[in-house]
């Protein structure tokens, strides 16, 4: 009785913790005062407004939506097969690749972004853009690779066997039979890669340069010169973004077991 | 020439070892073959080597007179049935009997009447729609079995396919496999490491043992005459005794064990002075009445009831414990008690230590 009483008590408590503060971005996303306050006074849908309509928010959000997606697609496309031949074939220095795949998680932000920088920007390799794209693309690999590897560690091997003796060929096989299996896991990791590319500000902010701007950092600047409740009507916007995308495919695919 | 030849093959699966060295094995058109042996024996590796999973190092393998070893497995048109199925779980039961039609590019219709043949052969028309998930585990087994049948195959290769399915279930199966394999007349390696099994489904069996064919040949050979006593271990013989060879008499070997004298035959050349081993089934043990010859005193320890039999597990104070396994007629003996058992000659068998 105890020991249920207690955690309980620690259950609501870490609730609290985790949402208590987008329950007061909510709320005071809707006040009428000219600065961030919580309780807010009055209410008024005119910094939702006043976001949505204001150029600099649109066109970063444009910029973050786009890399986004496309880092996801790369890390997808050379995610998928390191998973597979991780997940079916022992070779030499496996154990090395799979340590180096999951540096990026575990090499904090701004290490990783000072690194990016100084190889890309400094050497001047590609565009900005491209150079984002590049970065974002990193930081989200090895999340399209673990998850995808679990999916196909859930799948037994010799369907793709039964499908070669059937006459495909290992690739045919690997479309044919693999990929329908592992759908689901695959498309966990894109929405899992695509709202950390999206949120993510260090790599952003070592490779951004003179008239690129992505989401979060162009966020964070403008709190830097103004305190008014349009930045909390945006974070309320995109916390229901995130929210409803990834409700929507729990309900659909069941994702978060790839989580 | 035989159907399906394996001459001298040699595989592995890392660089040093060599888990069949030198192997050989031919398969007759049409005949159902088993290999039959304990895990580790070399069994799916044969299989998976035929099947062309496996890269050959050295030898032939030979289907109807063609050399198969750069055949690529998706080009040897061979229907494989694996132990755990391996239906496709994403799609429905006709889908999966027609994948590999649809990759013969075959049109829909005659894919359709194929795949209705093939359903009907193992008995699971109507459930087309179905997705192997919404299938119990023999049903399972039959797709997997009509999505091997359905390209009509040369070979039909099937991998230990009954050892998922409930006993009873597993004792249905063997005759419908039975049946099938003779109604279509596809040559069949089959494996297993279930001796009833093999016993009642093949033309022949390869007993292998440690990369290496112990014995080859008909369920009856095998059964009642086993070439070596690895064979007769397998095929459920227990030594009881271990004595030397005195004399020959009526096709029997005489062996003595400390002054008493055992009858038994041999598929082995002994002579004179050889140290053997005697090797007998449990159900082959009756009491003893007034043979003199053959006989064998102990104390029974334990006993199991078996419904029409009984087991006993009797100490002879030699070698390991006996089991006996007896007809209920002459009633239940109690444990403790004292028991003269007695094998004929002809149930008895001799081999080489």
């Amino acid at each position: 009785m105890d020991r249920i009483s207690i955690s309980t008590i620690i259950m609501v408590l870490v609730l609290i913790f985790l949402i208590g503060p987008f329950v007061v971005i909510f709320i005071s996303s809707f006040g009428t005062q000219e600065f961030l306050s919580f309780p807010p006074q009055g209410f008024t849908l005119g910094w939702f407004k006043k976001v949505i309509s204001m150029d600099m928010f649109k066109e970063s959000m444009k910029l973050s939506v786009i890399i986004a997606i496309l880092a996801s697609i790369f890390a997808s496309v050379l995610g998928i097969p390191s998973a597979y031949a991780l997940s079916r074939y022992d070779f030499m220095g496996k154990r090395i690749v799979e340590t180096f795949l999951t540096l990026p998680v575990i090499v904090p932000g701004m290490v990783a972004g000072l690194t990016l920088l100084r190889i890309f920007v400094m050497m001047n390799l590609f565009s900005i853009k491209t150079t984002l794209l590049i970065g974002h693309t990193i930081i989200v690999l090895p999340y399209s690779i673990r998850i995808t590897r679990t999916a196909l560690e859930n799948l037994p091997t010799d369907i793709e066997e039964a499908a070669i003796s059937l006459g495909a060929s290992k690739l045919k096989a690997f479309f044919l039979t693999v990929l329908p299996n592992i759908k689901t896991g695959i498309i966990a990791s894109f929405i899992l890669m695509f709202i950390i590319s999206f949120n993510n500000v260090p790599i952003s902010l070592f490779l951004t340069g003179p008239g690129v701007n992505m989401l979060p950092i162009v966020m964070m600047s403008y709190m830097e010169y103004y305190y008014d409740p349009s930045i909390a009507a945006l974070s309320t916007l995109l916390i229901l973004l995130t929210f409803g995308i990834v409700i929507l495919s729990q309900k659909l695919l069941g994702i978060t077991r790839y989580m | 020439m035989a159907f399906l030849e394996l001459r001298k093959i040699t595989v592995g699966y890392d660089k040093k070892t060599n888990v069949l060295e030198n192997f050989s094995l031919s398969v007759e058109e049409g005949e159902f073959i088993s290999l039959l042996g304990a895990s580790g024996s070399g069994k799916t590796t044969t299989l998976r080597t035929i099947a062309g999973f496996l890269p050959i190092r050295s030898g032939e393998l030979i289907i109807r007179g063609k050399i198969y070893n750069n055949i690529p497995p998706n080009k040897r048109n061979i229907g494989i049935v694996f132990q755990n199925y391996a239906l496709f779980p994403h799609l429905n039961v006709f889908e999966n009997v027609a994948f590999g039609l649809k990759l013969r590019r075959m049109d829909k219709v005659e894919i359709e009447k194929k795949v209705k043949e093939a359903l009907e052969l193992v008995g699971l028309v109507g459930f087309e729609g179905r997705l192997p998930s919404q299938l119990s585990g023999g049903q399972q087994q039959r797709v997997a079995i009509a999505r091997a049948i359905v390209i009509e195959p040369d070979l039909l290769l099937m991998d230990e396919p009954l050892s998922n399915l409930d006993a009873k279930l597993r004792v249905e199966m063997r005759s419908e496999l039975r049946r099938l394999q003779k109604e279509l007349g596809i040559t069949t390696v089959y494996v297993t490491h279930d001796q009833a099994e093999a016993i009642a489904l093949s033309d022949k069996i390869a007993l292998l043992n440690d990369g290496k064919i112990e014995h080859f040949g008909t369920p009856e050979e095998v059964y009642n005459n086993p070439k070596t006593l690895y064979c007769a271990k397998f095929m459920g013989f227990q030594e009881f005794l271990k004595g030397k060879v005195v004399d020959f008499e009526g096709g029997y070997v005489v062996v003595d064990h400390e002054g008493r004298k055992f009858l038994a035959r041999t598929s082995e050349d002994l002579t004179i002075g050889e140290n053997v081993v005697l090797l007998a089934r449990r159900k082959n043990f009756k009491p003893a009445k007034k043979e003199t010859r053959n006989t064998l005193e102990g104390r029974i320890i334990s006993r199991i009831f078996q419904g029409d039999t009984v087991l006993y597990m009797v100490d002879i104070g030699y070698m390991e414990i006996l089991n006996v396994e007896m007809e209920l007629e002459m009633g239940m003996l109690k444990e403790g008690q004292s028991i003269t058992v007695c094998v004929e000659p002809k149930d008895c068998i001799a081999f080489k230590i």
